[in-house]
């Protein structure tokens, strides 16, 4: 009795599990920001007007295009598991591209943002910062913490994307095989996700 | 495709095959059964350097001051926790036996991520060697404790950073193998394995994982936050910049409590598998047991006050927290019951494994009702920092997760390296182990009744009598486990050749070979009824 095809059946693909392992990845992801926010909600508890007061100094014009920005990647990289599902590899690259050009593209606005505040000397344990409110101090610690992580995020999407698109522009990714391409846009959306909640508590509640 | 691999269930996995041999065969491997055995030989090694310096603080207890210097001391526990924790017991069964034996109980060929899987082997050793490495680099081994409060963790010159650093790759180790054995329970049980017909080893490693992935991105962001702290003094937990010191301890407990379930879960379901088989008789209230494994989770998450109740809390909360750790007693006194229960008029014939699983019973019984002490609101503040806390969570860690640990690996030794170890010899092990472990822990309950703080270096001279009843009791204890190494180790080439089913077992890992083939089944088995069926 020959069970070959038992053998073939650990390499078959489950796309099913797939896409459950990355969900719970995600969920990882998300309570790891949990603590973040966590923390944000009791500072901003215990100091609500000096929060109220730094929020003032930040930048909402960049923060909203950097909004933008985002909101635009997540559409190109839907556009792109579209587009492979649909056996159009050339397009799904190009989309790829874009996504990873809007990604480099919020990157280069968040250095911006935060090469003009530490020009104003306003970095963790400036001295100018520490001559400042306590809340103040908080809120500046929080801003560079959670969106620097958010910005490393950011930084391993694009890389991981990068990888997709030499996936599939070699072939090894396509129309039948797209299961990587999309835990990758689940990635990116959470990504965005982090964003759309930073923002307001950053930029907006002033 | 070559000969060979034709026929994948005639050759054991010992056999290399792929594209490597030897060393690199392993070091490559995705098979979960050689990953099991990888992580076994890790978490061991780590182990051994973990009891060497509790040997050593054990050691500077008879004469303080005489053996080893204060700041020795320090870091002694420090690192000796950290290994113990991150590096034993918490990978210790679900890494080892989970892997192993997981695929196996529900007829799979492997886990959902075999990459993963080894991935995740990787940066354990990784973290590992890191942490080792924050011993002899830097501002030498950490001396915060284990728990790193801040703001001593913030401000002391020691290696700190590193070991947090190591801490937090652990814990993505960590995450990756519970992320990988839920999907994998999810998606692979063989046809006819229903979730109620899944051996309870398995639901204990489902509760396990889902704890795994739910507290330990807490850990990460705490510790990723300390060494941020540390390097760029951010000052989330520095009162001097408006942070709050107590909140890294509720961030650091979030994790570390349920932690504490991460621990005693698998074990506990172990000795669930080994009662039914020594005592030939179906397990007392099965779905009990299986939703008990799901309650302790549950309520792990909510208790993670009680390590905080002289921190500075409102009493509301302290009362809240006591209550609810209160609860965690309910489902672990259900466990108790039914596996009594299940002894209860079998054909009990003993053998080493079943007597480790005796031996947990009474420790963790011990712990677990110390434990009740210890979340008694008024009676906390009394023993809290003290040596009874030590003895406690040795009782329920060491005690409970640690012999079941050894329940597990004697159980399923046969199968893992298919040979038989000495049985008199191993029951012997146990035998001396549990004395020594009694002498070596009950012992501390006394000494923090009578006022001993733990972690101290130094004691007054009416301490004296029980640290040196103390201190013996870890020879005593390190000789048990010398015997039961030794003879395991023995065994692994000169025991008897294990057969297929040395116990009778009725589970699926039984049905094949010791050890099993490289594919796990011949053909994945259809399952028609549950896993305890002895008539």
């Amino acid at each position: 009795m020959e069970k070959t095809e038992t053998a073939h059946a650990v390499h078959t693909r489950d796309i099913e599990g797939a896409k459950m392992g990355m969900w719970v990845f995600l969920f990882t992801e998300m309570l790891l920001f949990g603590g973040l926010f966590l923390l944000y909600s009791v500072y901003r508890s215990k100091y609500s007007a000096e929060f109220h007061g730094s929020a003032a100094e930040l930048d909402i014009v960049l923060g909203t295009l950097n909004t933008v920005i985002l909101l635009t990647s997540s559409l190109t990289m839907v556009l792109s598991i579209s587009a492979l599902r649909k056996g159009h590899r050339g397009l799904s690259s190009l989309f790829q591209g874009m996504t990873i050009l809007l990604a480099i593209i919020f990157l280069v606005n968040k250095y911006l943002e935060w090469s003009t505040h530490i020009h104003h000397g306003i970095y963790p344990d400036s001295p100018a910062l520490l001559a400042m409110e306590r809340g103040q101090i908080i809120f500046f610690s929080l801003y560079y913490v959670m969106t620097g992580i958010h910005g490393l995020h950011v930084l391993i999407g694009a890389g991981v994307i990068a990888g997709t698109l030499v996936f599939t522009t070699q072939g090894k990714l396509g129309p039948d095989n797209f299961v990587m391409l999309e835990n990758t846009g689940l990635y990116w959306h959470f990504v965005d996700i982090i964003w759309i909640y930073l923002f307001p508590l950053f930029y907006l509640i002033v | 495709m070559n000969a060979r691999e034709n026929s994948p269930h005639s050759v054991s996995f010992y056999d290399d095959s792929g594209r490597y041999r030897g060393l690199f065969s392993w070091l490559f491997t995705t098979d979960h059964k050689r990953i099991g055995i990888l992580y076994l030989i890790s978490v061991l090694s780590f182990f051994a350097v973990g009891v060497t310096l509790g040997l050593l603080m054990r050691l500077n207890l008879i004469d303080p001051g005489r053996f080893i210097s204060e700041r020795t001391y320090n870091s002694l526990f420090t690192v000796h926790g950290v290994i113990q924790i991150f590096l034993f017991i918490i990978p210790a069964i679900p890494t080892t036996l989970g892997n192993f034996f997981l695929p196996l109980l529900i007829g799979a060929r492997d886990v959902a991520f075999p990459r993963i899987n080894l991935l995740s082997w990787w940066l354990f050793i990784l973290g590992g060697l890191i942490v080792v490495l924050s011993i002899f680099t830097g501002g030498g081994a950490p001396d915060t404790g284990w728990t790193f409060y801040a703001p001593y963790s913030i401000r002391t010159a020691s290696n700190v950073s590193l070991a947090l650093f190591g801490v937090f790759i652990l814990g993505f180790s960590s995450i990756l193998t519970g992320l990988n054995f839920v999907t994998t329970i999810h998606r692979l049980r063989a046809p006819g394995m229903k979730w109620f017909r899944m051996p309870l080893f398995v639901w204990s490693l489902y509760a396990t994982a889902w704890t795994q992935i739910l507290a330990t991105p807490i850990l990460a962001i705490a510790v990723l936050l300390l060494v941020l702290e540390r390097s760029f003094g951010i000052g989330f937990f520095d009162p001097t910049k408006g942070g709050d010191p107590i909140l890294f301890e509720h961030l650091f407990w979030i994790y570390s409590h349920p932690a504490v379930y991460i621990m005693i879960l698998p074990a506990m379901g172990v000795v669930t598998e080994i009662f039914p088989v020594f005592a030939r008789k179906t397990v007392f209230g099965y779905k009990a047991i299986a939703f008990s494994s799901l309650a302790i989770a549950f309520f792990g998450y909510l208790v993670w006050g009680h390590h905080m109740f002289t921190s500075g809390m409102s009493d509301t909360s302290r009362i809240i927290f006591s209550l609810i750790t209160f609860l965690v007693a309910v489902p672990s006194g259900v466990k108790v019951f039914n596996w009594i229960a299940t002894l209860y008029k079998g054909s009990i014939e003993v053998y080493s494994p079943l007597l480790f699983s005796l031996a947990f019973i009474f420790l963790f019984s011990i712990g677990g009702l110390t434990g009740l002490i210890n979340g008694t609101l008024s009676l906390n503040l009394y023993i809290h920092g003290t040596y009874f806390i030590v003895a406690h969570f040795h009782y329920t860690m060491f005690g409970g997760a640690g012999f079941g640990f050894f329940a597990g690996l004697h159980y399923w030794f046969p199968k893992m390296f298919g040979r038989m170890y000495n049985e008199r010899a191993a029951r012997t092990a146990c035998f001396i182990m549990f004395i020594g472990f009694n002498i070596l822990y009950f012992s501390m309950f006394i000494l923090g009744l009578q006022g001993m703080p733990r972690r101290y270096f130094q004691y007054l001279p009416q301490f004296r009598t029980n640290h040196i009843i103390s201190t013996i009791g870890s020879w005593i204890f390190v000789a048990g486990l010398l015997l039961m190494f030794g003879n395991l180790i023995w065994s692994l080439r000169k025991g008897k050749k294990a057969p297929g089913n040395p116990w009778g077992g009725k589970t699926l890992e039984w049905q094949v070979p010791s050890p099993p083939p490289r594919e796990n089944f011949e053909e994945i088995p259809v399952i028609t009824h549950g896993p305890y069926r002895f008539d």
